[in-house]
């Protein structure tokens, strides 16, 4: 059993790996044009997730040098983070129908 | 503490995948961004207390991590709410350069402590290794796109860049980052010298790889670079456990790879020949001579020729970008329309810098989606045009890309504006665009160029309109 435990937890990233990655192969699949700027945009947001590692390395950092990268590590990951969020928000702000014009 | 920390991360890449879902969706794409940002929140605020932190807390630590994330947020904040529309591109590059240079921190920091007893093994050092590289290229690449379409003055000549044997040099500096990252995974050392050199090949290399590619070409590659931090990401999620990263960098890397392709395709080119060869080689062949000559026309007849037709389509370009015409524009459309002129709008895939950057822009004028039109759905439309009015777009209405073998562009689908009973061209100047080709379209017998900054001539057109009462 315990064999078959460590098996498991090897292959779960592994099924993870696929399964997110035809998931992202799909979600951008049916995407019409005049959205892929904001979307590449948006993506660009989603890999901000970056910035939780970054806090945990930073967390873990013992000498200066770890904690100057760290900390680099840290700012780096917010910038993309915000940035990506609020330059995809002014984005996608604009987008409206002359239905939704007319109320 | 786990518990909640995975459940908040289950939660987070849950949030991320319905974003970017109701992103893919005009109607519901606003609320996307926002619920992608809930789960971004969420992640952040728990990591505070993540159980890998909380085991030796060091206090700097965590005072460094509130800075950081204080400084950097804010800096960002004011670049994204102050850039105007049309810089878009270049500040997708910049926060996406950040990511990537944040990937590659994370695996500094892993390497360079783990050693001694309860070293990880060796296929996790590999990995910290190639999340690194990647990571490290992503962020000097996208730093080099920024300032290429920022037109920073170092970066001004494409030429200066272009040496021979270029690409076996970068071939080398890159074979050598990967030797050297190989090195230092199997060996599992910790030796700072050895990791500095292999991040500063690394570091090398992107920048090498993005300096001598052109602007037109650059939105293939800020997109390529976004699919590289996302995979950087998924590596460094690996490396730390972290499913959250694993997640939501490879769903990047996936739909990034795939917008990269997208966008190659309606270039005409393939992702391999953005990368290692240049326009201005390609462009050296003998082009068809162009017969015909320019006629121009004032903006104010231009305005009568569209005040009575029945049908106007209009194509914009990154001409229309530079100039910031498209509120004019759109002005000058509504007018239009209260003559019951029916007006639609034509985009190009690669129209502007980006897919969808003139979306972007004619939205942010007010135009209404559902008059936007992708070329798909209007090629066939303008033979029934009266007027096609192309503003500051020259390729991707250069009808060579149909009918001239040794054109640059062959084969590339463009607009058919040439169908159109009539043309308007507004134009800067004379000159050509991008591709560096002379283009048939302003030549034909039914095309009139119109030339001034677009502003000013949607200006006048708008008078000339007002003039008929």
């Amino acid at each position: 059993m315990e064999v078959m435990k460590q098996v498991v937890e090897f292959f779960s990233p592994i099924y993870i790996l696929m399964l997110a990655g035809f998931l992202g192969y799909e979600i951008i699949g049916k995407v019409p044009v005049i959205l892929h700027t904001p979307l590449m945009s948006g993506t660009n947001f989603v890999h901000g997730i970056v910035l939780v590692g970054a806090m945990v390395a930073l967390g873990q950092a013992v000498t200066p040098l770890e904690q100057t990268i760290g900390f680099l590590g840290v700012l780096l990951g917010a910038g993309n983070a915000v940035g990506g969020y609020f330059v995809t928000e002014r984005m996608l702000e604009m987008f409206k129908s002359s239905k939704g014009q007319e109320k | 503490m786990g518990y909640l920390i995975e459940t908040v991360y289950f939660l987070t890449a849950a949030l991320f995948i319905v974003g970017l879902k109701r992103m893919s969706h005009p109607t519901t794409a606003r609320s996307g961004i926002v619920w992608a940002g809930y789960g971004m929140v969420l992640a952040t605020v728990v990591s505070f207390v993540h159980p890998q932190i909380t085991a030796h807390i060091v206090t700097t630590n965590y005072v460094l991590m509130v800075i950081a994330i204080a400084i950097g947020g804010a800096i960002a904040w004011w670049g994204a709410k102050k850039v105007p529309m049309t810089a878009m591109p270049q500040m997708i590059a910049i926060y996406n350069g950040m990511g990537g240079g944040a990937a590659a921190a994370i695996a500094a920091v892993e390497l360079l402590k783990s050693h001694g007893a309860g070293a990880p093994e060796t296929h996790v050092f590999i990995m910290a290794v190639a999340g690194a590289l990647i990571g490290a290229v992503a962020f000097s690449g996208s730093v080099v796109a920024f300032g290429k379409l920022q037109e920073l003055k170092f970066f001004k000549d494409d030429a200066k860049f272009r040496f021979t044997g270029q690409q076996k040099f970068n071939a080398a500096v890159f074979g050598a980052a990967v030797v050297l990252g190989l090195v230092i995974a199997l060996s599992h050392s910790s030796s700072g010298a050895l990791i500095s050199v292999f991040f500063l090949l690394a570091l090398a290399f992107g920048a090498m790889m993005a300096l001598p590619i052109g602007g037109a070409d650059m939105p293939v590659v800020i997109s390529l670079f976004n699919a590289f931090t996302g995979l950087a990401v998924a590596l460094e999620g690996f490396v730390l456990g972290n499913s959250a990263m694993i997640i939501a960098g490879i769903i990047v890397g996936s739909s990034g790879t795939l917008l990269t392709l997208m966008m190659a395709k309606a270039m005409n080119r393939s992702v391999s020949n953005v990368l290692f060869s240049n326009w201005a080689a390609l462009a050296s062949g003998e082009a068809q001579a162009v017969t015909g000559s320019l006629k121009p026309m004032e903006p104010p007849d231009a305005a009568i020729q569209m005040a009575y037709a029945s049908k106007v389509i209009i194509v914009p370009g990154y001409g229309m970008a530079v100039a910031q015409a498209q509120h004019k524009i759109w002005e000058m459309c509504k007018l239009l329309m209260e003559r019951d002129v029916v007006v639609k709008f034509a985009i190009h895939p690669v129209a502007g810098r980006m897919p969808g950057h003139m979306n972007v822009l004619l939205a942010e004028a007010g135009v209404p989606y559902d008059l936007i039109f992708d070329m798909d759905e209007i090629n066939e439309e303008f033979s029934t045009a009266d007027v096609a009015l192309v503003i500051g777009a020259n390729d991707v209405v250069n009808p060579a890309a149909r009918t001239d073998k040794s054109s640059p562009i062959y084969g590339m689908p463009i607009l058919n504006v040439d169908h159109a009973k009539n043309v308007q061209v507004i134009k800067r100047g004379k000159g050509v665009g991008f591709a560096g080709i002379e283009n048939a379209l302003f030549f034909a017998d039914n095309t009139r160029m119109v030339y001034g900054d677009a502003q000013k001539v949607a200006a006048g057109m708008i008078q000339g309109i007002k003039d008929l009462g």
